[in-house]
């Protein structure tokens, strides 16, 4: 299936576009997608733990379940304020 | 109530304006600006922010209406600026008022800390001599 990766700020500079298609296994959730980008860009490695993902318009957890087709949305750590 | 993610420089006032009313005994306001150090203590020229606009606004809501409710009733006003910063200008601007003072300090810190964990928006500050870093939020 194909995604549609949209990358915010640090993570957009680490993979070079703000959004992008990405094919991935059927049924891959938003994790197994980053863990499958971070093997394509290592440089992504030390933020992993810490990005957050947008599914659907909301906030959505790692174990989300990502359709062909989808957007999914990487959200670095915050520095707002 | 306001609350907004903006390129446009912010305006304090309209916040103020918007949150204050016959019943607000007391009222806080919270402005940060750019500053001309890192915390490191690099000469900075200034700050780009950006967001996931969409939301960051919808985000801001939710803090604002715990922020209102928590500590006793109280209106809030909170806007942040998006993109190029220079020395000096806004970065956010947080109003609260309510009956009395007490709940309008609380709900301003809170509304001003859980913003810095809560809501997508993003800092890259720009040094002198060109380079840039993004700085995120403990």
């Amino acid at each position: 299936m194909t995604v549609r990766i949209v990358a915010f700020a640090r993570i957009r500079e680490i993979v070079g576009s703000g959004a992008f298609e990405w094919v991935a296994q059927d049924g891959a959730t938003a994790g197994d997608i980053l863990a499958a980008l971070t093997t394509k860009f290592p440089q992504l490695g030390d933020l992993t733990r810490s990005i957050r993902f947008v599914h659907g318009g909301a906030f959505a957890g790692a174990a989300t379940v990502v359709r062909d087709g989808d957007e999914l949305g990487l959200l670095p750590p915050y520095g707002g304020g | 109530m306001f609350y907004e993610v903006t390129e446009e420089a912010l305006d304090p006032a309209a916040l103020v304006a918007a949150v204050r009313g016959l019943g607000a005994g007391g009222l806080v306001t919270f402005v940060g600006y750019v500053r001309e150090t890192s915390d490191d203590g690099r000469p900075v020229e200034g700050l780009h922010y950006e967001a996931h606009r969409e939301l960051a606004i919808a985000e801001l809501r939710t803090i604002g209406a715990e922020a209102s409710t928590r500590f006793g009733e109280a209106r809030v006003a909170i806007a942040h600026r998006i993109g190029e910063l220079g020395l000096g200008e806004a970065a956010v601007a947080i109003a609260v008022a309510a009956a009395h003072r007490g709940v309008a300090f609380d709900a301003c810190e809170y509304a001003i800390d859980e913003l810095k964990k809560r809501v997508p928006i993003w800092k890259q500050e720009r040094y002198l001599g060109g380079d840039a870093r993004w700085r995120e939020n403990a």
